[in-house]
């Protein structure tokens, strides 16, 4: 991984994370010519430098919301800023700004890696300027294609040239549309990887995921969206913690029948082998009562062997909003 | 302004022709020949003088005229519709250029890339017959209005076309039988007088005559009104495409 620092923006200063929203969406809705829903009053506020992952089942509007904001597909309601440039009446200092992976890779088969990345430098009105086209290209481990045609490329190699050509004009905020989709696992790490160096350059990242774990791995904040409506946007480490407890799970010496009478206070369940104890608690709570347990655990008498901890995953919070949405 | 933009455009689209210079180029040279070879030697021979020159250099300006038109549609046509097909479109709905801007990129390339074979097939004309020009400003001034307009009207089935077929059905069923029909081979004055009449609800008519006019000075209809009709021709091109920008007409959902 080349690690190189991209040059971020015109201006070149690093905008920390957090103030002013980079993009506000509001109220954002939209029916597709056939009648179709797609979106239904969505509002959401981007913050400058950070990485949010939007999560929800195919169908669920992901697409249509980022077609949107750059300008792709027009909305039937709402309004959308970037940069605090309306995407309509501005387009062209809000468009200017973006910088989209599209979830299809669309590309010219039969041109070269570096026209093809040029052409999009050129098209998003920026002089041509090899040195920068040659750092991206070299981030994204392209430099030795540059002369290939894309036909001649493998999947994931395109999806980067996608990348590449997203990044040639310098944008502040840069939407993924399913990044990862067929990417094998190797090549994942690699789009986190770079992902996490662009944000370190100051770029605002917004990525759509079908996989918790992607979202769980690189994400500043997660927002859920399902049938056009956004459930909730939340930081990632406060959405884990509110809607996640934790478990332990104690393995005992000897098995047990029942739960003793002296631990009857605590929220115990006795494990299918009989030779664990399973504690559940809020991690958020302040007071866990873990260290009672244990006192209280060796004053019955019991001997343990083994102690561990789990947490509930994204994978299932977000079935469990789902499912409360049905 | 975004003049990058154009010029990204203008550049890759003439880098397509480049990569497929041999049908680009060489087709329509090779075909323009052969109706030298037929209708200028083999049957023209047999013919008389047409407007005061041999049957053979008569054709010259209609000939330019049949390849240019058809050109200038197909290139254009194709130049929109294949990013469609494609899906790169959504680059360019992305990009922050405006629909004039794509418009003069498309355009302009499909346009330039005829007009270089216009003026190909004239140079391949001159090694057959004999030619003169009498009007040379007019005549390259015929010829890129025709460029332009054409290549206007190619956008829109571009855009209009929702498979290949479509694509290749109107340059199929209209323009060539607009141009064979508009005096390519013929001078209007040698039809029956109802069809002189018929003919003149043919666009390309004066197209042709004009253009025609710009060589050997001689014309079927005054060269004003030839003018005057390129130009409403191209009026309305422009217009529709505004109407398919302002309303996303089968571009953006
Ligand atoms: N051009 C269109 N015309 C009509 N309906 C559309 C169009 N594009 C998308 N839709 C519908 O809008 C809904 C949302 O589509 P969208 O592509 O935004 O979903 P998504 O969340 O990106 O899904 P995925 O995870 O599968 O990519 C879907 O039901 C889809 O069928
Ligand atoms: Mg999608």
């Amino acid at each position: 991984m080349n690690t190189i620092p991209l040059r971020t923006g015109s201006d070149g200063t690093n905008p920390e994370i957090g103030g002013d929203p980079i993009c506000s969406i509001s109220e954002v809705s939209k029916t597709y010519a056939g009648g179709f829903h797609a979106l239904d009053g969505v509002s959401l506020e981007i913050r400058k430098g950070e990485i949010l992952a939007l999560l929800g089942p195919n169908g669920a509007g992901k697409t249509t919301l980022i077609s949107i904001i750059c300008g792709i597909v027009k909305s039937s309601g709402g309004s959308v800023t970037v940069g605090g440039y309306d995407v309509g009446r501005h387009f062209r200092q809000s468009r200017s700004l973006i910088g989209l992976v599209p979830q299809e890779i669309n590309l010219e088969p039969f041109e070269t890696v570096s026209n093809t990345v040029n052409f999009s430098r050129g098209l998003f009105g920026k002089p041509k300027d090899t040195d920068y086209i040659e750092k991206v290209l070299k981030r994204l481990s392209l430099w030795d294609k540059r002369k290939d045609q894309i036909v001649t490329l493998s999947g994931g190699m395109k999806r980067r040239v996608l990348i590449a050509k997203a990044l040639s004009h310098e944008p502040r905020v840069l939407f993924l549309d399913e990044p990862t989709a067929g990417v094998d696992v190797e090549l994942r790490k690699d789009m986190w990887e770079i992902v996490r160096a662009l944000q370190a350059d100051g770029v605002t990242i917004i990525l759509t995921t079908h996989y918790i774990e992607e979202a769980e791995a690189i994400a500043d904040r997660v927002g859920v969206i399902d049938k056009g409506k956004l459930l909730l946007v939340e930081d990632k480490s406060t959405l884990m913690q509110r809607m996640g407890t934790k478990q332990i799970r104690i393995e005992l010496q000897s098995a047990l029948e029942s739960i003793p009478d002296a631990l009857s206070q605590y929220e115990l369940e006795i494990d299918k082998t009989g030779n664990a104890l399973i504690y559940t608690y809020d991690p958020t709570g302040g007071r866990t009562g873990i260290t009672s347990l244990f006192s209280d655990l060796k004053s019955a008498g019991l001997v343990l062997c083994d102690v561990q901890t789990y947490q509930s995953s994204l994978e299932e919070i977000f079935v469990d909003l789902i499912k409360a949405q049905t | 302004m975004n003049l990058h933009a154009i010029k990204a455009i203008y550049i890759f689209e003439m880098s397509r022709t480049f990569r497929t210079i041999l049908q680009s180029l060489v087709s329509p040279v090779l075909s323009t020949s052969l109706y030298f070879v037929v209708f200028g030697a083999a049957i023209g021979s047999r013919f008389a003088e047409v407007e005061g020159v041999s049957y053979g250099t008569f054709i010259v300006p209609g000939l330019i005229m049949l390849t240019v038109l058809t050109q200038a549609v197909s290139n254009a046509s194709f130049g929109i519709y294949f990013p469609r097909f494609i899906g790169t479109i959504q680059e360019i709905l992305s990009a922050p250029i405006s629909s004039l801007e794509i418009v003069v990129g498309y355009v302009g390339a499909a346009a330039t890339k005829s007009f270089v074979i216009g003026l190909i097939i004239l140079a391949t004309a001159h090694l057959f017959v004999p030619l003169r020009i009498d009007h040379p400003v007019w005549m390259l001034g015929f010829l890129v209005l025709t460029c332009v307009s054409f290549a206007l009207f190619g956008f829109i089935i571009g855009i209009w076309a929702k498979n290949f077929e479509q694509l290749q059905l109107v340059p199929l069923l209209v323009i060539t039988p607009l141009v064979f029909l508009g005096g390519s081979f013929y001078s209007i004055s040698m039809l029956p007088p109802v069809w002189q009449k018929v003919t003149l609800f043919n666009p390309v008519v004066y197209l042709i005559s004009g253009f025609r006019w710009s060589f050997f000075g001689e014309s079927d209809v005054g060269v004003g009104l030839s003018l005057a009709m390129v130009l409403l021709f191209l009026s309305i091109c422009l217009a529709i495409i505004m109407w398919i920008f302002k309303t996303g007409y089968r571009i953006r959902n």
